[in-house]
């Protein structure tokens, strides 16, 4: 179906570009169970997301030509986002040597990364920065010093003081976040800096750019809207008030992400850096987990929020109460993110959205295999009603959200 | 939403059979964080009655004839597995053991097979004891038995934190405005979590000491929660207190960087008798145990007069006879058969 843009304003909905996803999880190869090239593909289309990165933490990792070749042959069908891929920094992403950047950027990676699994050796890393600005594609850095997270699975703060959870510090970011910094300054490589989580982090890339350099970052949609009370059961989005009604149990583990959930302190400075354009994009950081990995001990868990379909409307929540202007949060879901890939918003890819839509999360209608959030159950304000690729329609929300629009 | 902890839900209390004195509707005990001062009281009102039966000729009440206890220790213990035991048993309660050990990662088992297991065994109660902190939230989800935490990682052990304050009250009285002072490993104690959130609906104040570096950061750098202090120098800690709780210093701490050495730590936060002789005139001092003698306490002060040691482990019994019994009797607690 040919995308008729007056139909959709006609009903009071948001046209707006497709957006464009610098960091999602896809599974594919390895880890099917939780997620596929397919499965995510469409998910990522009932979020509005119409481009979107898949890391290479994958099994095996994307560290070879061979492999984008053979991954970007994959996922061409119409109903589903546009995939690049970002392969590893280093061989097999264990941070010992460099993988064949120059010929992953020939075959066609957009970026770099060893996403979760930070290089912690710094010489490496300054390495991997001057190939990378070689191939002129840029380094998307999970900013995270290792020896200072250690065994942590939530935000060192009041929080898990309560819980008796070990944590992990805001330093074991922003010391990353720094070292990252000087040695961009060092080599002039394109550094991008996925998914920050601290004031700290915010204010050391704004002092970056002051200074020039060609450094960028984005937040994700969890963190502009979560606390680390999450973690004991607080349901509340950062600007809602504390309800009762809304408590879940505490130590659950959809709560549990890397970076954490930070203090609401945090999340304030990253919406002061989106307003002020230190932030540069929105990234969900989708990643899907089979239930298996998370119906475990809050500590055994793994780390991951599925992002990909209640991005929209945590970020809508965030301009309802002015914290951020609509103009913005949608340059950093579109323009904003192609500027860091350096690549073109595709012209005729579309996202349409019901800004008042009311609507629960629930697991049974994802189209993620991930179910892993803890937003099942909630309301949300916002939502995805059609997303658009190349001028076709590829997704169109049921017909019963539609109705439930028009009747009001 | 009820008192419990919400998101915590599934069948009516067991208890509903007896009425209760005082209102005491829990379904679980997993931490007790969040109950009121009433509740606390009922479960020390009902301890007392325990000890009562504990000093019988005869230990053994009917009321939880009828119901199965399930001890399900997933990390070591003794002393707690044993103390649940004697308590459920006084209580004329079938008692089973599952023991497990290690991570569910390691070993195969996940915990959630095993609550599948704990739920077809179809138990009244599962006493639990786990490493991984939140552990008997999971189960308590998904089991329709009530769920009692014997210890969960750094996170609680509620039912030392109300031994513990039984004890106190029993020694000093009314804990209203009395200071206590918990001394050594605080990140990692649930003991000491449990302490602070069982002493201060009662009244009393808390001064944590100990090294830095096993202090939640957080209460360090001042967001307390209201009513405790941070006091790095043990003697100021001390001066006036009207009670101390020693914590036991695992010794792999200094091995991961925590401590420079044990011998220091003994010298800078050991309880000595010198030390104790700062608190008021006759407060008590307590340690859940196992003791290390000569790091965190000297044994000339285990075993003096003003240690309660001892008698917090027979208090332990009745204060889980008393949980026991408001979580699951079938029968008042005076009825003889």
């Amino acid at each position: 179906m040919r995308f008729d843009r007056h139909a959709f304003e006609a009903k009071g909905h948001l046209v707006v570009p497709g957006f464009i996803d610098l960091h999602a999880h896809l599974r594919e190869p390895g880890f099917e169970d939780s997620e596929t090239i397919e499965t995510g593909r469409r998910a990522a289309l009932r979020g509005g997301f119409t481009t979107i990165c898949a890391m290479p933490n994958t099994e095996p990792p994307i560290d070879s030509p061979g492999l984008v070749k053979e991954l970007l042959g994959r996922g061409h069908g119409v109903n589903g986002a546009r995939v690049h891929y970002v392969a590893t920094i280093t061989r097999g992403r264990k941070g010992r040597e460099l993988a064949d950047m120059v010929e992953l950027a020939a075959a066609g990676a957009v970026a770099f990364s060893d996403d979760g699994s930070p290089v912690q050796d710094p010489r490496l890393f300054r390495s991997a920065l001057e190939y990378a600005r070689v191939t002129g594609r840029p380094v998307i850095e999970h900013p995270e010093d290792l020896a200072l997270s250690a065994k942590g699975v939530m935000h060192e703060g009041t929080v898990s003081a309560r819980l008796g959870l070990p944590g992990i510090p805001a330093a074991a970011e922003e010391t990353a976040v720094a070292r990252d910094i000087a040695l961009a300054r060092m080599t002039g490589a394109r550094l991008h800096l996925t998914h920050l989580s601290t004031g700290g982090s915010i204010d050391l890339v704004r002092r970056a750019k002051a200074d020039g350099l060609p450094v960028t970052c984005d937040v994700t949609p969890h963190h502009l809207a979560m606390t680390d009370e999450w973690v004991a059961g607080s349901r509340a989005l950062a600007w809602e008030v504390e309800d009762e009604a809304l408590l879940a149990g505490p130590y659950e583990s959809s709560t549990k992400v890397n970076p954490p959930l930070r203090g609401r302190a945090d999340v304030r400075a990253l919406w002061a850096g989106l307003v002020d354009g230190t932030v540069d994009a929105i990234a969900t950081d989708h990643a899907p987990h089979a239930s298996v990995k998370k119906e475990v001990e809050f500590d055994q868990a793994a780390f991951g929020i599925s992002g990909f379909e209640t991005a929209v409307a945590l970020v809508l929540g965030g301009v309802g109460v002015h914290w951020a202007a609509l103009g913005t949060v949608i340059d950093a879901l579109t323009v904003g993110p192609a500027r860091v890939l350096g690549i073109e918003v595709p012209r005729d890819d579309w996202t349409v959205i019901d800004r008042d839509a009311e609507w629960i999360v629930r697991a049974d209608e994802m189209a993620s295999k991930g179910k892993n959030t803890p937003l099942i159950g909630r309301t949300l304000t916002g939502r995805v009603v059609a997303t658009v690729v190349g001028g076709e329609v590829a997704y169109e929300g049921e017909a019963r959200v539609t109705e439930a629009i028009s009747r009001r | 939403m009820s008192s419990s902890k919400p998101g915590v839900g599934g069948a009516e209390p067991l208890r509903k059979e007896v009425a209760g004195r005082r209102p005491w509707n829990r379904r679980h005990v997993l931490d007790t964080d969040d109950w009121s001062r009433e509740e606390i009281e009922t479960v020390l009102d009902q301890t007392r009655a325990m000890r009562e039966i504990l000093q019988r000729p005869i230990r053994r009440a009917p009321p939880l004839r009828g119901r199965t206890v399930i001890l399900f220790f997933a990390e070591a213990s003794t002393r707690t597995r044993v103390s649940f035991e004697l308590a459920a048993k006084a209580l004329s309660a079938d008692v089973t053991n599952i023991t497990a050990s290690g991570s569910s990662v390691e070993k195969g088992e996940s915990l959630y097979d095993t609550v599948r297991t704990l739920q077809a065994l179809g138990g009244d109660v599962v006493v639990m004891r786990h490493a991984s902190s939140g552990a008997p939230y999971f189960v308590a989800e998904r089991t329709d038995a009530a769920v009692i935490n014997a210890g969960d990682g750094w996170h609680a052990h509620p039912t030392q934190g109300l031994l513990d304050a039984y004890t106190l009250r029993d020694a000093v009285g009314d804990l209203e405005g009395k200071r206590v002072a918990i001394v050594g490993d605080v990140l990692h104690s649930r003991v000491a979590r449990s302490d602070i959130n069982t002493l201060l609906p009662l009244g009393a104040r808390v001064t944590l000491s100990g090294p830095p570096t096993l202090i939640p950061s957080a209460w360090r750098c001042g967001q307390l929660p209201p009513g405790v202090t941070y006091e790095p120098d043990l003697d100021r800690a001390l001066d006036g207190a009207d009670a101390v709780i020693a914590l036991r210093l695992q010794r792999e701490r200094q091995e991961t960087g925590l401590l420079p050495s044990l011998r220091e730590y003994a010298r800078v936060w050991g309880l000595t008798a010198e030390r104790v002789g700062r608190m008021r005139p006759g407060a008590p001092v307590m340690h859940p145990g196992p003791m290390n003698e000569g790091i965190e306490i000297d044994a000339a002060v285990a075993h003096g007069t003003r240690s309660l040691i001892e008698t917090q482990v027979t208090n332990g019994v009745a204060v889980r006879m008393a949980l026991l019994y408001l979580l699951a009797a079938t029968v008042p607690l005076e009825e003889r058969v």
